[in-house]
């Protein structure tokens, strides 16, 4: 095997292992999707963010619009700050609503934004102040023990 | 001035077990020198410590004029340049051909254009006659054009001492021949000093100028090979004679016949 | 009388634990020497270069089959349980995740030190054994510079690379099986896998991964090798050890930068 051959197959082999990363980055990962240039932060209380997580999707109507930056706990009002990366092509108003969805019914937990009707929009540090929990599951159990055990009642009336 | 000076020089791979003991050697410029000795007397350690791969517990190894224990790496090395060995089964690199192998030394310390490259390792080949063999890998040589092979590498740089390591082993009359042709030749043409360690004794005292006897890790006799020949010490008498029961007994120590055999 | 045979081999044990500590600190200084002494190595390129082709280019064929297989039976398998929970849709993403994440570094890895690791080893221990080392030495010249340092560079470049394609292959096997054999749907297929797979995330973490293998396959295979008794049994024995270490090592490794890198949790 001659030096020549050598270069030729080295170069080949290299070529395509790059073309496979290049593949992987593209064609499987999101990388032509969403790129993290330019962004502004908002922020929002939750009174339980159920599986929230840290690089979660922030979505409306479907489609990302931003990811979840950091997630802490508020020692005074004893609620979740949920910090949002949302990408500086989209504007969403002060009235805004900030959701914990879940995807399907098993599915991760995101962040969904309903854009109100405000003319003013958020800025860079705001915080969105209309805010909806995630569903726990015990809770929504006993209200609909509750409502069973009312449901059962009321006839007696 | 010595080309190698060993003085009183001691030696053990392990403390406490020495190989070489008060050795005393001197080597003049020019001189073909054998050292030699049976298996395991300490001749192979001796020509690593005059390579300088281990330093002499006690005594001072001096060689090409300076001690060998006086020198860091980058001193090492530079004195390696002016040096050559031939090892025992010539030990060419397997993934080169004899070409590259002569050139080996040539590309590593020299930056010369290909054509003076070309033809410096066209005449080391020349030397060793194998000329035509310069495009063979090793595995396609026999053993005898491995070792001149390997000759012709050791001397690409001209070096001012040559050092073999049973530079004989394993080889047909013939290559046996041209090799101790060689070695007299090559020292001759270089202007250098050579040090052959070996035991086969008939051939090397053929051609060399002088000789040391080592056994047991000291140097029982010493002399040009006439002197050697007709020595009356009774080790180099059996050596050089080949004569099977003497210093070197035929029997293993072991219990008495009669015993092993259950008679007595 | 037994006491005495449970204590020597007590003595044995204790030997062999600090003899193996001991290996290790040379096997680390050896190590630095070798990346200090990489001058040469990538100065004279091509030396490198040739290294590249006999630890990367000659495995392409091991590394690209066995991901082929891989993929398709994780598409099998995974569709047999995905399909209970009616997520067949996310064969994608199943496979895609379990390649980039795990299967791609690790199963290249493993391949990687059976083929070119051992093939290192055995190189620079039969170099030892016949002497061409001290040769090399002889001849001022330094043979970690020379030999080991291109054959450790020329492993740590490949084993990313073989390890991309690996994923790449597998993820193709996966489609074949899934799509094309199966008969999930194509669209689903590659949509969900692009949301679920996150490039810096998944894709990366597995690049260092299989850097973090590579380098510590390749210094196993160059030091056993150099490190090896100058007989025919000691470099087999050297061989067989670089296989078992560095798969070891890779599998350990693999759980440390696991738990480092994919640990969920709001942090």
């Amino acid at each position: 095997m001659n030096r020549s051959m050598i270069d030729l197959w080295v170069g080949i082999f290299v070529t395509v292992g790059f073309a496979a990363l290049i593949f992987l980055a593209l064609k499987v990962g999101n990388l032509a999707s969403f790129s993290t240039d330019q962004t502004y932060s908002v922020h929002a209380k939750f009174a339980n963010i159920g599986g929230l997580k840290v690089r979660g999707p922030v979505k409306s109507a479907g489609v990302v619009v931003g990811r979840v930056a950091d997630i802490r706990f508020d020692n005074e009002s004893y609620e979740a700050i949920v910090s949002m990366n949302l990408d500086s092509g989209y504007q969403f108003p002060r009235d805004t609503t900030a959701k914990i969805l879940t995807s399907g019914i098993l599915g991760e937990q995101y962040v969904g934004l309903e854009a109100g009707g405000d003319g003013v929009m958020l800025k860079h540090g705001d915080r969105v102040r209309l805010t909806q929990s995630a569903v726990v599951l015990e809770n929504l159990i006993s209200q609909f023990l509750f409502n069973k055990a009312a449901e059962a009642k009321e006839p007696a009336k | 001035m010595p080309i190698v000076e060993i003085k009183n020089v001691s030696f053990g791979y392990d403390p406490a077990r020495p190989v070489l003991r008060d050795i005393n050697l001197a080597i003049a410029p020019g001189a073909v020198v054998g050292i030699m000795g049976q298996s395991g007397c300490g001749k192979t350690t001796l020509l690593r410590i005059i390579m300088g791969a281990y330093l002499p517990s006690r005594g001072e190894a001096r060689v090409l004029g300076r001690a060998t224990s006086s020198l860091d790496t980058a001193a090492l090395y530079e004195m390696r340049r002016r040096m050559g060995m031939l090892f025992q089964f010539g030990a060419l690199f397997t993934d080169m051909s004899v070409y590259e192998n002569v050139a080996f030394p040539l590309r590593e310390h020299c930056r010369l254009p290909a054509s003076l490259e070309h033809d410096l390792v066209m005449l080391k080949l020349q030397a060793v006659g194998l000329r035509g063999a310069a495009h063979l890998m090793p595995t396609e040589l026999s053993g005898g054009m491995a070792r001149r092979v390997a000759l012709a590498r050791s001397i690409a740089l001209d070096p001012q001492l040559i050092l073999y390591d049973e530079p004989f082993t394993g080889l047909d009359p013939i290559s046996f021949g041209v090799i101790v042709r060689l070695i007299r030749s090559l020292n001759d043409l270089l202007g250098a000093t050579s040090i052959i360690v070996t035991h086969d004794v008939q051939e090397a005292l053929d051609v060399v100028d002088y000789v040391y006897f080592m056994a047991g890790g000291r140097v029982i006799a010493e002399g040009r090979p006439d002197d050697i020949r007709s020595s009356p010490e009774p080790f180099v008498n059996q050596f050089v004679n080949g004569r099977p029961d003497g210093p070197v007994p035929f029997h293993y120590t072991a219990p008495a016949y009669a015993a092993d055999l259950e008679l007595a | 009388m037994e006491f005495a045979g449970f204590r020597s081999r007590l003595e044995r044990l204790g030997g062999t634990v600090t003899s193996q500590v001991w290996r290790i600190g040379f096997a680390s200084r050896f190590l630095v020497y070798l990346v200090l002494h990489s001058g040469t190595a990538l100065r004279r390129f091509r030396l490198t270069v040739a290294q590249v082709y006999f630890a990367g280019v000659l495995s392409l064929v091991i590394i690209l089959v066995s991901g082929l297989f891989v993929g398709m039976v994780l598409a099998l398998q995974g569709y047999e349980t995905l399909q209970r929970f009616g997520a067949s849709e996310s064969l994608g993403v199943l496979v895609a995740l379990s390649l980039v994440r795990e299967l791609g570094p690790v199963v290249a890895g493993l391949l990687f030190a059976s083929r070119a690791g051992s093939a290192i080893t055995a190189e620079i221990g039969l170099m030892k054994a016949t002497e061409q080392i001290s040769a090399m030495e002889m001849m001022a010249v330094d043979p970690i510079a020379r030999v080991v340092a291109p054959r450790f560079w020329g492993g740590v470049i490949s084993m990313p690379l073989l390890a991309a394609l690996f994923s790449a292959a597998g993820i193709f096997g996966g489609y074949l099986v899934g799509v094309q054999l199966i008969g999930v749907d194509a669209g689903a297929f590659w949509s969900q896998m692009q949301a679920a797979v996150d490039v810096r995330n998944d894709i990366l973490n597995g690049v260092i991964k299989s850097l973090v293998f590579g380098i510590a396959v390749t210094w196993i295979s160059v030091f056993e090798g150099y490190d090896a008794i100058p007989t025919a049994e000691g470099v087999s024995r050297a061989t067989t050890r670089t296989v078992v270490t560095s798969s070891l090592a890779i599998l350990a490794l693999d759980f440390v930068l696991t738990a480092l890198m994919f640990t969920g949790g709001n942090h």
